[in-house]
């Protein structure tokens, strides 16, 4: 989230598109409703289905799965072309003004540098015309035909209402309520919130979605004020912190990044990463890159880590490519591997395709399970009839399972979608022989770690060397973690400015990363949580609610992340000249000397408006890009194209057959043949979550296998007539990779949608179901989902496929 | 036992033990239904070992009661048949309690026409009461509660004019001399038939 | 469960007062289904609070889970599409006992001290004290207790009684996420609806309004709905309940006068006895009799 839980309630005008907050949030949800509640907030839902969060919006439209950036190019074009957009906003903190390379070109569907080989983009083109300064070259008045303006007007004014209608399948009437609608927080004292989550990122082109949102959001004015944003509601209590500390492939924590297999060069690592500024007078924070990146080799390694040896960075990977979830599944099932340790991860059942993923975990010589609970995972090799046809004699993979204690078993911090880092203490111990986490983990490390010791091994030197300081070696307290994460001086810190003042001794904790530095003084696990254990103390245990603005900023509550910032990029809640667009939600403002304000600012705290510089302290622009030059694999704009299932087969926006799915999406041999076509597969399907059960998890509990004892599909009254299905019969539901058995929920909450002059349907497949707990029996879903994921994080389409449904 | 061998017999052993199992079931299931009937009966339930015991003894007796009907009613019937006499009798029923005699009432058959008509209510009021018992049993039982709710009022006003009829009944037994010996004994002087049911006692004497 | 024994208002088959000494003031719960979501937090904090797992059932074709109230569920969830003039709306109704202030069950009880109404307003069930006739079943204008087979006692919400003899709220009103679920003096709730009422009517939903009928006497617990003129729509909610005219009339005078005339039936009879003696055969028509058997 740009924002908070919290700062929701302060919204005007509240978008949930691309999730079910109420479904799946259902506790967050309540800012939404304190929105309507306490500030006359509207609710609009855009959704395949009317959900729960849809049975208490203000206004409902429907689309097609799949089509959100059709929907949301459509308001963009809405916008730009109904001159409903915060003007003073997006000119001074946008990219509008900025000159595009002369290279870049999109036509029929492909952006330039199409390679069909490879199916991937040489990037090169999609840039800025660089001056002789070295700054972007802008053009204030808008009117060159390379500015981002004239180019984003342009891509998107072929997302007409007649498009997004036939298309989306969304009545044209209906989607000019919601657009009509969006476009009254173009005011500067209106704020709009999105609220989005799975329902976006579980896309082909998942990252792009969330891009047009944004861009929506810009266009708006509505990012970095109060009661606006771009807010990912995350799916587990801290999967957020997982992606903070770098739990990805490519990631290290605090989002840095491994250096890819050319990257040999340290020196060429760290200047490739801190981005000089773009404009003049610019901030562009990760120019202190190497302080971030030294800090953590220095809590990794310790003395280890010296200038001599680079920090070594010859002991971190160096990529070959993502080695994400799906890349290494096909390893496995190329025979590439063979061992995995799964911790708190029910793979078989989280991930697509459970067919190709029984088949390869069955190719492994052992798999390690960590997990509080008997897991489908876990048991891959057992013969549940019909729900897991398995023969285990023919599955040589040996199992281990080490049970651990969940949640309230262990003390620690979870970080929430709101970035903040909750301090909780456990309710009881792990039961019988469970252990923590941290304690099963150490204790392998201690383990292998003699074994390299004694055996010496292919590289052994990050094992032997890895710094590991903890008063129990076999059992590190989440307190010690917790402190190695916000970081320590190793030595005594001079303040810069003068000499003589000591900041820090040695050995004491950070106040935050603005003390990190690059000569090996100073430790920190991860640069973003800095701060969060101070000399003071846990400041993530705080529980201080006092909220002296009455704007639920709260920032004696928790700990946020970064710097205790509640609203990342609160510099443009105020005009350039530094006073808030806003007097009734104040943020920060300038007071004459400084920012001060209900936030901590996220920006320089004495610059002067007078000098320039751009709310979006982390971009070298110092504005927000509407206009992504080369971030993403598949585009600097969002363009729409089908899911790789689609019942459409088509894409009406161009008439290029390499365009139809998204063109540098990732599909592994194998897995297209197994791609299903919708004329043997009409009909759309979604899978997605209940409020009553969490995942695979809950059905191992009791009340929530009360509450929601069986596994069922739901489809609408239409598709129900023409099939003879009546509601609580047993259906059948069948894709090209599987297929599954439940109960036929009818419901007038879905409805076919008219796309392309043709009747859509939807088939609405919940997940939580399968052979393990104390729920009935159910079959995974993943039986039916594709194996492909998002061109950009590899997230698989589980939102969009193709299925047939037949009477049981 | 021993009697006067010029007693004439009114009821066989049969009829009277049926009579006996009937009332005593009768006795039951009014205490017991009266003790749900309203608080201040509520202590007759310690009778059958508290509340719950109450509620759950009270159907089976009522189930007995009514099956032991059965045969009461398949004996008895024959004599029940309303003619004109016994409506003039009834008539003079208020008369009759008055004056504290009978010796000017219409002669009467076997059964006078109050008892004639005790037995059709009784009939009547056993059909009642089993339907209505059956539709509030929701131990075992779930019927639509408008049913129910009419079921219960059914119940409770037949249950309460049945208890009537019978301590009217009983209160007869007792006030007519001799009567109680015809079910205990079940035999009547000549003199007690001739008096209260002279038809009656010229068909046994004149066979 | 009774933590309060000072405060009664109301006591099944009780004739006379019951210990009320101490009055406390009105409660309520508030049901604002406008914001309710359908999560069944509050369903799960039920079966947590009270201890008490109902078996896991099946899918009917419905949200509905589990489908009705019973012995172990003491509230649930009930979903109903409407769809009106090309809009749908799924309307979600959390169900459970409304805490009647002339409570149809307390009226129906025939045994006494099973049912008691506090003086708050809650009315409550002693299942010690219940024989499992189901009478309350039958004097419920809203179709709420539920005979268990296990034991053969009724059972309801209790609008967790216990919890709020000490000052605390109810567990499903803790456990509701959106807040849609508010408790307080009866008052409070009545104002809190009047706030949200006009939110609601500002919206569009004109016949938005309280739900507290003034059959019962008004309810312990409210609801706001969006078309308070049509109740029915959430999955049949009684437009206009009452204790069913037959069972005022089952319980009400009726009963004592039917006791009374028993009394007086067996007083009348004695005193008939007394004043009248009972028939006696004449003597005159013994002898004769005697002298006709002495002839044969």
């Amino acid at each position: 989230m740009t924002n908070h839980w919290v700062d929701i309630k302060n919204a005007d005008l509240v978008l949930i598109m691309g999730g079910n907050a109420a479904e799946a949030h259902p506790c967050g949800f309540k800012w939404v409703v304190e929105a309507k509640k306490h500030n006359a907030a509207k609710l609009i839902v855009v959704d395949p289905r009317f959900t729960r969060s849809a049975s208490v919006a203000d206004y409902y439209a429907p689309l097609r799965t799949g089509t959100d950036i059709v929907f949301l190019g459509g308001v963009i074009n809405y916008l730009l072309s109904n001159n409903k957009i915060q003007h003073e906003y997006v000119k001074a903190y946008t990219d509008f003004t900025f000159l595009v390379n002369e290279g870049f070109s999109f036509e029929n569907g492909l952006f330039s540098g199409y390679d069909a080989e490879t199916g991937t983009y040489n990037r090169s083109s999609w840039n800025y015309q660089l001056g002789e300064d070295g700054y972007v070259k802008t053009d204030p008045t808008l009117q060159h035909p390379r500015c981002v303006y004239q180019l984003l007007n342009n891509h998107y004014s072929r997302y007409t209402p007649e498009m997004v209608e036939r298309i989306c399948g969304t009545p044209k009437e209906q989607f000019l309520k919601v657009a009509e609608m969006i476009s009254s927080t173009a005011a500067p004292d209106r704020a709009m919130t999105i609220m989005y989550a799975l329902g976006w990122t579980q896309h082909s082109l998942g990252t792009q979605m969330i891009r047009a949102g944004a861009m929506v959001q810009l266009l708006l004015g509505n990012i970095g004020v109060s009661g606006g944003g771009m807010n990912a509601l995350r799916g587990h209590s801290n999967i957020q912190g997982l992606t903070d500390l770098g739990l990805m492939s490519d990631l290290l924590p605090g989002y840095l990044n491994l250096p890819g297999e050319k990257e040999t060069d340290y020196r060429a690592y760290i200047r490739k990463r801190a981005f000089k500024p773009l404009r003049p007078n610019q901030m562009s924070y990760w120019q202190n890159y190497e302080k971030f990146h030294v800090s953590l080799m220095k809590a990794w390694f310790g003395d280890a880590a010296g200038k001599d040896n680079d920090w070594c960075f010859d002991w971190l990977p160096k990529l070959d490519k993502m080695h994400d979830v799906l890349q290494v599944f096909e390893d496995m099932f190329q025979g590439r591997m063979n061992g995995y340790l799964c911790q708190g991860f029910n793979a078989l059942a989280a991930f697509p395709n459970k067919a190709k993923l029984g088949a390869a975990l069955a190719g492994l010589k052992y798999l390690v399970v960590m997990d509080p609970l008997a897991t489908e995972t876990a048991e891959f090799w057992r013969d549940f009839g019909e729900y897991n046809e398995v023969d285990p004699a023919k599955v040589q993979t040996t199992v281990f399972r080490l049970p651990c204690g969940c949640f309230a078993e262990e003390d620690g911090a979870l970080v929430n979608s709101g970035r903040w880092l909750q301090w909780h203490w456990k309710g009881t111990e792990p039961p019988g022989e469970a252990k923590v986490s941290t304690e099963i983990m150490a204790r392998i490390f201690i383990r292998l770690r003699e074994l390299y010791r004694a055996e010496g091994g292919a590289f052994p030197d990050p094992i032997l060397n890895l710094s590991w300081p903890y008063r129990i070696p076999g059992d590190p307290s989440s307190e010690e973690l917790a402190r190695e994460e916000s970081g320590k001086a190793l030595v005594d810190l001079t303040d810069p400015m003068d000499k003589t003042r000591i900041i820090r001794k040695a050995g004491e904790q950070l106040d935050g990363f603005a003390q990190l530095r690059d000569d090996g003084t100073t430790a920190c696990g991860c640069w973003i949580f800095s701060g969060s254990w101070t000399q003071a103390g846990n400041q993530m245990a705080r529980r201080d609610n006092s909220d002296p603005f009455g704007n639920g900023q709260t920032l004696g509550w928790a700990w946020a992340w970064p710097a205790n910032r509640r609203i990342l990029y609160n510099r443009a809640s105020a005009r350039p000249d530094g006073t808030p667009w806003n007097s009734k939600r104040r943020s920060i403002w300038w007071n004459g000397r400084m920012w001060e304000g209900s936030d901590v600012p996220d920006f320089k705290a004495d610059s002067n408006p007078a000098e320039g510089m751009g709310p979006f302290i982390m971009n070298p622009e110092g504005v927000a890009r509407f206009f992504s030059v080369d971030k993403n694999a598949d585009g600097p704009f969002p363009e729409h194209y089908e899911p790789f299932e689609s019942p459409v087969g088509l894409n009406l926006l161009n008439s290029n057959p390499r365009a139809v799915n998204n063109p540098a999406a990732r599909v592994f041999k194998g897995d297209r043949e197994a791609f299903g076509q919708s004329k043997d597969f009409p009909y759309a399907a979604t899978t997605y979550r209940l409020t009553e059960h969490f995942h695979y998890w809950t059905k191992h509990c009791r009340i929530n296998a009360i509450l929601q004892p069986r596994q069922f599909v739901e489809i609408d009254e239409d598709l129900a007539a023409e099939k003879g299905i009546k509601t609580g019969d047993m259906v059948k539901v069948l894709s090209n990779r599987g297929g599954i058995k439940a109960v036929a929920v009818v419901t007038k909450r879905l409805q076919p949608l008219v796309v392309n002059g043709k009747k859509v349907h939807h088939v609405g497949i919940p997940i939580h179901w399968g052979f393990k707990g104390l729920a009935r029996k159910g079959y995974l879903t993943n039986t039916l989902t594709p194996f492909v994921g998002d061109a950009n994080t590899q997230t698989p389409e589980f939102k969009s496929f193709l299925v047939n449904i037949e009477r049981a | 036992m021993i009697g006067n061998s010029n007693d004439l017999t009114r009821h066989n052993a049969f009829e009277r033990t049926n009579h006996w199992i009937v009332a005593v079931c009768f006795v039951l299931a009014a205490l017991s239904g009266m003790s749900l009937f309203h608080p201040f009966f509520w202590p007759l339930s310690l009778l059958f070992g508290g509340g719950v015991w109450t509620r759950i003894i009270h159907p089976f007796i009522g189930l007995l009661l009514v099956a032991s009907f059965v045969p009461m009613f398949v004996r008895f019937r024959g004599f029940n048949r309303m003619k004109p006499a016994d409506w003039d009798w009834i008539k003079r029923v208020w008369e009759m309690a008055q004056r504290g005699d009978d010796r000017n009432m219409p002669p009467q058959e076997k059964y006078n026409g109050a008892q004639k008509l005790i037995f059709w209510a009784a009939c009547a009021f056993f059909l009642l009461m089993a339907f209505t018992g059956l539709a509030m049993w929701r131990a075992y039982f779930t019927f639509p509660v408008t049913l129910v709710r009419f079921a219960v009022v059914i119940h409770a006003a037949i249950g309460a004019v049945f208890i009537v009829m019978i301590i009217l009944h009983i209160y007869a037994a007792i006030w007519v001399r001799g009567t109680i010996n015809a079910m205990l004994y079940g035999t009547v002087s000549r003199a007690w038939a001739k008096q209260h049911h002279k038809i009656w006692y010229r068909q046994m004497t004149e066979r | 469960m009774a933590l309060q024994s000072l405060d009664i208002r109301h006591r099944s088959a009780t004739t006379t007062p019951s210990p009320s000494q101490r009055r406390t003031e009105e409660v309520a719960k508030l049901i604002d289904v406008t914001t309710c979501i359908g999560c069944k937090a509050c369903q799960a904090a039920c079966l947590e609070w009270n201890d008490i797992r109902d078996d896991v059932g099946t899918n009917n074709g419905f949200y509905d889970n589990p489908p009705d109230l019973t012995a172990s569920s003491w509230t649930v969830m009930r979903y109903s599409e409407i769809r009106e003039g090309g809009g749908l709306q799924w309307l979600i109704r959390k169900d459970g006992c409304m805490h009647c202030q002339e409570p149809g069950c307390l009226k129906a009880c025939p045994s006494p001290g099973a049912i008691i109404q506090y003086s708050n307003g809650i009315v409550d069930f002693h299942e010690e004290e219940c024989i499992g006739c189901g009478y309350c079943i039958t004097g419920c204008p809203f179709n709420i207790p539920r005979l268990s087979a296990k034991d053969g006692k009724v059972y309801k919400c209790t609008l967790c009684s216990d919890r709020v003899a000490v000052g605390i709220e109810p567990a499903c009103i803790k456990a509701c996420p959106t807040g849609a679920l508010q408790f307080g003096t009866k008052e409070q709730m009545r104002d809190y609806a009047r706030y949200r009422i006009a939110d609601l009517k500002s919206r569009g939903f004109a016949n938005a309004g309280l739900y507290d009928p003034a059959g019962v006497g008004g309810t312990h617990v409210m609801y706001v709905l969006h078309h308070a003129d049509r109740p029915g729509l959430y999955s049949g909610l009684t437009a206009d309940p009452g204790i069913s005219p037959l069972v005022a009339l089952w319980k009400g005078a009726a009963k004592s006068l039917a006791a009374g005339a028993l009394g007086a039936l067996v007083l009348g009879s004695f005193f008939h006895y007394v004043a009248r003696g009972p028939i006696e055969i004449s003597g005159e028509r013994e002898d004769e009799q005697e002298k006709e058997g002495d002839a044969k």
